[in-house]
């Protein structure tokens, strides 16, 4: 079998309709994950162990489980107890607690990283917990690991093909539609891993910028 | 009443596979991981090339791509792979990828003076990396092979869906028959964390017995 061009430019508009569920997922994916993993890195900085402990175990359990089972968890599962999703939200959901804690030992690591001075300071001032946190603790925080949180949604953009499992038209799924239809693999599977090869090297050379522009702690 | 042990029983045979891809996959992986990883450092550029080339493009697309592209278009070209074959590949190859800029890391933080003791000793190539840098080097990359050794583990959830009977595709079985989604998935979930903890726990151990003799230095 041979690679047919004007099949390829034939199935290019499925495939890029695809793309566009892809990088939306992504997206969305990335937003669940900075919130979800903020959300378990300051919880598990908790003074209580109550919270800090269950909060640890739960994002090791997540985090040493395979993402495709938690989709299926989250998409079969959940409806019986009444939570209906659509397929892209569920797999939003997914992707985004799963590569939370991933971001959140990156968020933790930033956080570590900010001098104890600063933290007296805060509370030499007066300011509470809150006001620490948003105004002191964060700002300082967060620049120095922003090449760290862009490499896990690489990371992410790259398993989001695992989102046709649940069936959501996103790109891998569209070329697989594609291609049962016409019986043709070359060209639908390559175009797929073409994409993916291409965004994922345009976004290294991003992150090389990103790693430029913020990764320069010491000089603070 | 369901009776459950004979789905319990389908779940552990799932269970079976699914250790079988990991262990087949990370020997792989690791082969590979050396070979790209040393490749990388190599005195020849196309070996370099070469090298960079493998490293970029498995670390670039996902493992779900390249096991279709393994199961679906590699027959066109002539070379028919089972399930079990084509996941062996595909994980062991892309898990070999991220290994070597392990192993490439690893090496490169190995001091100079090594290098430089290893040239006024009159070692050959072979020698300075087989008896001074690895060994220096191996308790550095462990830590990161055990994360990616855990990778690779999740990663064979997906060869269910090239119909490869692992766990989660026994999962899906299940769920097909007995119409019950909570106990399989979270069966397998489970499981899937319990053989996690039990690599990790591995890999700590293999730490322990490879720095062994290296105390005093800088590892």
């Amino acid at each position: 079998m041979e690679w047919d061009w004007a099949f390829v430019w034939q199935i290019m508009p499925p495939l890029l309709e695809g793309l566009k569920i892809t990088i939306l997922a992504t997206v969305l994916g990335a937003i669940v994950a900075a919130v979800v993993g903020l959300v378990l890195a300051i919880a598990r900085r908790s003074p209580s162990p109550a919270i800090a402990r269950p909060v640890g175990l739960l994002a090791d359990f997540i985090r040493g489980t395979p993402l495709l089972v938690q989709l299926y968890f989250i998409f079969y599962v959940l409806p019986d107890i009444g939570i209906r999703l659509s397929p892209l939200v569920a797999g939003v959901i997914g992707l985004g607690t799963h590569y939370g804690t991933y971001a959140a030992e990156v968020y933790r690591a930033g956080i570590d990283n900010v001098p104890r001075g600063q933290w007296e300071a805060a509370r030499a001032t007066n300011l509470s917990i809150r006001q620490t946190w948003i105004h002191v603790v964060l700002p300082q925080a967060i620049p120095p690991m922003i090449p760290a949180l862009a490499n896990y949604f690489i990371a992410m953009f790259k398993e989001t093909p695992l989102l046709s499992a649940i069936t959501v038209l996103e790109l891998m799924n569209q070329a697989k539609s594609v291609a049962n239809s016409s019986y043709r693999y070359i060209e639908p599977i390559t175009m797929v891993g073409v994409f993916f090869l291409v965004i994922s090297l345009i976004s290294v050379v991003a992150l090389r910028f990103l790693e430029e522009r913020y990764a320069r702690v010491d000089e603070r | 009443m369901i009776d459950w042990s004979g789905y319990i029983g389908l779940i552990l045979q799932g269970a079976l596979v699914t250790v079988e891809l990991t262990v087949m996959g990370s020997a792989l992986a690791l082969v590979m991981a050396f070979t790209a990883g040393l490749g990388r450092m190599s005195r020849f550029a196309a070996v370099r090339a070469l090298a960079t080339v493998y490293i970029e493009f498995f670390r670039g697309t996902s493992i779900f791509v390249q096991l279709f592209w393994a199961y679906f278009v590699l027959p066109f070209a002539g070379i028919t792979l089972t399930p079990m074959q084509a996941g062996v590949l595909a994980l062991g190859l892309n898990v070999g990828a991220y290994g070597a800029e392990v192993v490439r890391g690893a090496v490169r933080a190995i001091g100079r003076e090594q290098l430089e003791a290893c040239v006024a000793l009159n070692l050959g190539r072979y020698h300075r990396m087989r008896h001074v840098i690895l060994p220096q080097a191996l308790p550095l990359m462990l830590p990161t092979f055990g994360n990616n050794a855990i990778e690779l583990l999740k990663g064979t959830a997906v060869v269910s869906l090239i119909s490869l009977t692992d766990m989660t595709f026994q999962a899906q079985v299940v769920r097909a028959q007995t119409g019950s989604t909570l106990i399989p998935f979270a069966t397998i979930l489970v499981l899937y964390f319990a053989m996690a903890m039990a690599v990790s726990a591995g890999v700590r151990w293999l730490e322990r017995r490879a720095s062994r003799g290296l105390d005093g230095m800088r590892v």
